[in-house]
């Protein structure tokens, strides 16, 4: 039986047009697109279109894209870019909720000595502007606030809080892997400095990422060597997966109505269906401003990795926000964040979809979900209180 | 995915002994919500005061269900005398082996058992012994040393993967590390712990500890401080001379005064420029 694999959020099946797009660059057409001569030249110029079609999706310029090899190192990029180009800055922001990628390096930078405002969100997970903009200052060097959250779908204001960030003159990124390939974005009209994306989220193979920098943003480069990528990423292009890049941005350009349509509404009927059939569940998150293909779960009184292997055992793919599974003791930091109540953080599942998931898949889970809660609370102290 | 043996695998898909057994003789309750793993454990004795029956309630991870249905058929038979030896590492083996992180599981087992056997005893509820060390998940340091003993730990890790202390927020890594050093015989431990101090005692150890240690060392540099308030654990500064204009300030307020101030006065001080 294939799986049903509804686990998006933590990575994509590469789409058999992007495969198809990456084979050659795999056998017969080696070449080094920096290379003079024509056999390389003929891959620089599939990497030329493919930077050209990553702009297009963002509504940026081609110059503006930089390939990098994941949304970590995008961000990365971005951020030490930010704080190396305005030395003297020494206070930084980020918020609660952000992916470990940037979460991490802003607690490291903590210890180096950088001031560090991590800004709060409330119990939906929406962010606390107020403390946001309160603490913009002159010796503000970077903010950083992820676009769309990766275990709620929550989505945040980043136009309008890149635009105040901007009035003050400071830096503006955006970990935008998530959002990106799920709602139109358009870099042309925005005050967003740098935003990081990455492949495999949006059917594109692992391996490759993309930072948006805006023309004109101070900007040190984080790997030095060679003069690729306009001198502000050293190191030979991973050419295949750059040109599946391109192809997977063009997909989703196309598939970005069915995501809005089709799959909101097998999200929705999902999301609905669990919550009348199982007691004791509710949402986490923003029910307004979500990304149509996540929704998370609390199931009260039962513990999320044990979830998960039941889930597996039908073959169903699904993350947890559960401790268990992170090889930490706490229950994920967004839930954590939020004040979801332990009863209900342990008990947190992630479902995001794709464009390759079913109505007929979406019927399994809905059909499985239930016998599986009731199975782990049937053996829940908990449970019968 | 956690990488479980095959037993372990089996006795989460298909528990052993799950309920609850209403005349119950002996009855353990350990862990809670908060903690993410929980377990009720009651048993009843025959005529011969043997076990005859046990049976387990559990909130928690396929490892915490699998040491629960374990340990039930495994004291199933035995006196309680007998029932009282059996270690987390008994557990452990019982299932071919546990993860290293989810060895907690099975120091939970034996709690509920060692509870259940008091209950049935009329031994009163054991106070729980020690000072809390772990705030996050209620681990005092009886429990920390009786854990580091009895599995030979060396590491904070290993002690997180066995009691879950530190596991956490982290703010008690150098206690744990105190206790461990201490059974391992690699450092004296304190005759006795600091008291708490009051405001006023704190207030009176940050301002001797600037003036001792930290002003003499930023005036060599033409530098100063000066200590503005004191709110809670929150040292309030204002860095004065050379240090005022000086592009790493912070990282010297931050390594070097603050951690002159944790050392001297309370781990738990928070140095901020005003």
């Amino acid at each position: 039986m294939n799986p049903i694999y509804v686990d998006n959020n933590a990575t994509t099946r590469v789409a058999p047009e992007v495969l198809e797009a990456m084979l050659p660059y795999f056998s017969d057409l080696y070449g080094n697109p920096s290379s003079m001569h024509t056999f390389g030249g003929s891959v620089g110029s599939k990497v030329r279109a493919a930077r050209e079609q990553v702009a297009q999706l963002l509504g940026a310029l081609p110059e503006e894209i930089l390939f990098t090899s994941c949304g970590t190192e995008s961000d990365s990029t971005a951020i030490y870019a930010a704080i190396r180009s305005n030395p003297e800055k020494k206070h930084i922001i980020t918020t609660r909720v952000e992916h470990p990628a940037v979460k991490n390096l802003f607690e490291h930078l903590g210890k180096k000595g950088y001031r560090v405002t991590v800004v709060p969100v409330d119990r939906q997970g929406r962010l606390d502007l107020d403390t946001l903009y309160k603490n913009l200052s002159d010796d503000t060097a970077v903010v950083s606030v992820m676009w769309a959250n990766n275990e709620t779908g929550t989505i945040f204001p980043v136009e309008e809080i890149a635009r105040k960030v901007r009035e003050r003159g400071i830096v503006f990124h955006t970990d935008a892997v998530q959002a990106v390939g799920k709602m139109p974005i358009t870099m042309a009209d925005s005050a967003i400095d740098m935003l990081s994306l990455s492949g495999h989220k949006l059917h594109a193979p692992k391996g490759i990422g993309v930072l948006y920098v805006r023309k004109g943003t101070q900007f040190a480069p984080f790997l030095m060597g060679g003069h690729q990528e306009g001198g502000r990423r050293a190191g030979t292009e991973n050419t295949a997966s750059i040109i599946g890049m391109g192809r997977a941005a063009q997909l989703a350009m196309e598939s970005m109505q069915d995501e809005n349509t089709r799959v909101k509404a097998l999200r929705d009927k999902l999301e609905t269906e669990l919550l009348n059939r199982v007691p004791h569940s509710m949402i986490n998150g923003d029910p307004e401003n979500r990304l149509p293909n996540t929704t998370s779960i609390a199931f009260e009184y039962v513990e999320g990795e044990a979830i998960l292997l039941l889930m597996d055992q039908h073959g169903i793919c699904a993350s947890s926000g559960s401790a268990c599974t992170s090889g930490s003791l706490e229950p994920s930091h967004v839930l954590r964040a939020m004040g979801v109540p332990f009863t209900a953080a342990h008990g947190s599942i992630r479902y995001s979809l794709s464009i390759y998931n079913t109505e007929e898949e979406i019927d399994f889970i809905i059909d499985k979900m239930p016998t599986i809660i009731e199975r782990l609370r049937q053996m829940s102290p908990f449970w019968q209180r | 995915m956690w990488d479980y043996t095959n037993k372990v695998k089996d006795h989460f898909l298909n528990p052993r002994n799950v309920g609850f057994i209403d005349d119950f003789d002996g009855l353990g309750e350990v862990g809670s919500l908060a903690c993410g793993d929980a377990l009720k454990l009651t048993f009843k004795l025959d005529e011969g005061e043997r076990i005859a029956d046990a049976k387990f309630q559990t909130f928690g991870c396929a490892s915490a269900i699998a040491s629960s249905s374990a340990l039930t058929e495994m004291v199933k038979g035995m006196t309680l005398d007998e029932a009282a030896k059996v270690t987390n590492e008994d557990i452990a083996d019982f299932l071919g082996g546990l993860p290293k992180e989810k060895m907690h599981c099975s120091v939970m087992g034996r709690d509920a058992m060692e509870k259940a056997i008091a209950y049935y005893r009329g031994e009163a509820e054991k106070q729980v012994e020690g000072e809390i060390v772990c705030e996050c998940f209620g681990v005092t340091d009886r429990q920390i040393e009786r854990a580091v003993k009895e599995n030979g730990l060396t590491s904070i890790e290993e002690v997180t993967d066995y009691v879950k202390a530190g596991g956490g927020c982290e703010n008690c890594h150098d206690k744990i590390q105190f206790i461990i050093d201490d059974i391992l015989g690699n450092a004296p431990r304190a005759a006795k712990k600091p008291e708490a101090l009051t405001n006023i005692q704190k207030i009176k150890m940050i301002d001797a500890t600037l003036e001792r240690e930290i002003k003499p060392a930023l005036n060599q540099d033409g530098g100063d401080i000066e200590l503005v308030d004191v709110d809670g654990n929150r040292v309030m500064v204002k860095l004065r001379g050379t240090c005022a204009s000086c592009s790493k300030s912070q990282i010297t307020l931050k390594h070097y005064v603050e951690t002159k101030l944790k050392d001297l006065v309370s781990q738990d001080l928070v140095v901020e420029e005003v």
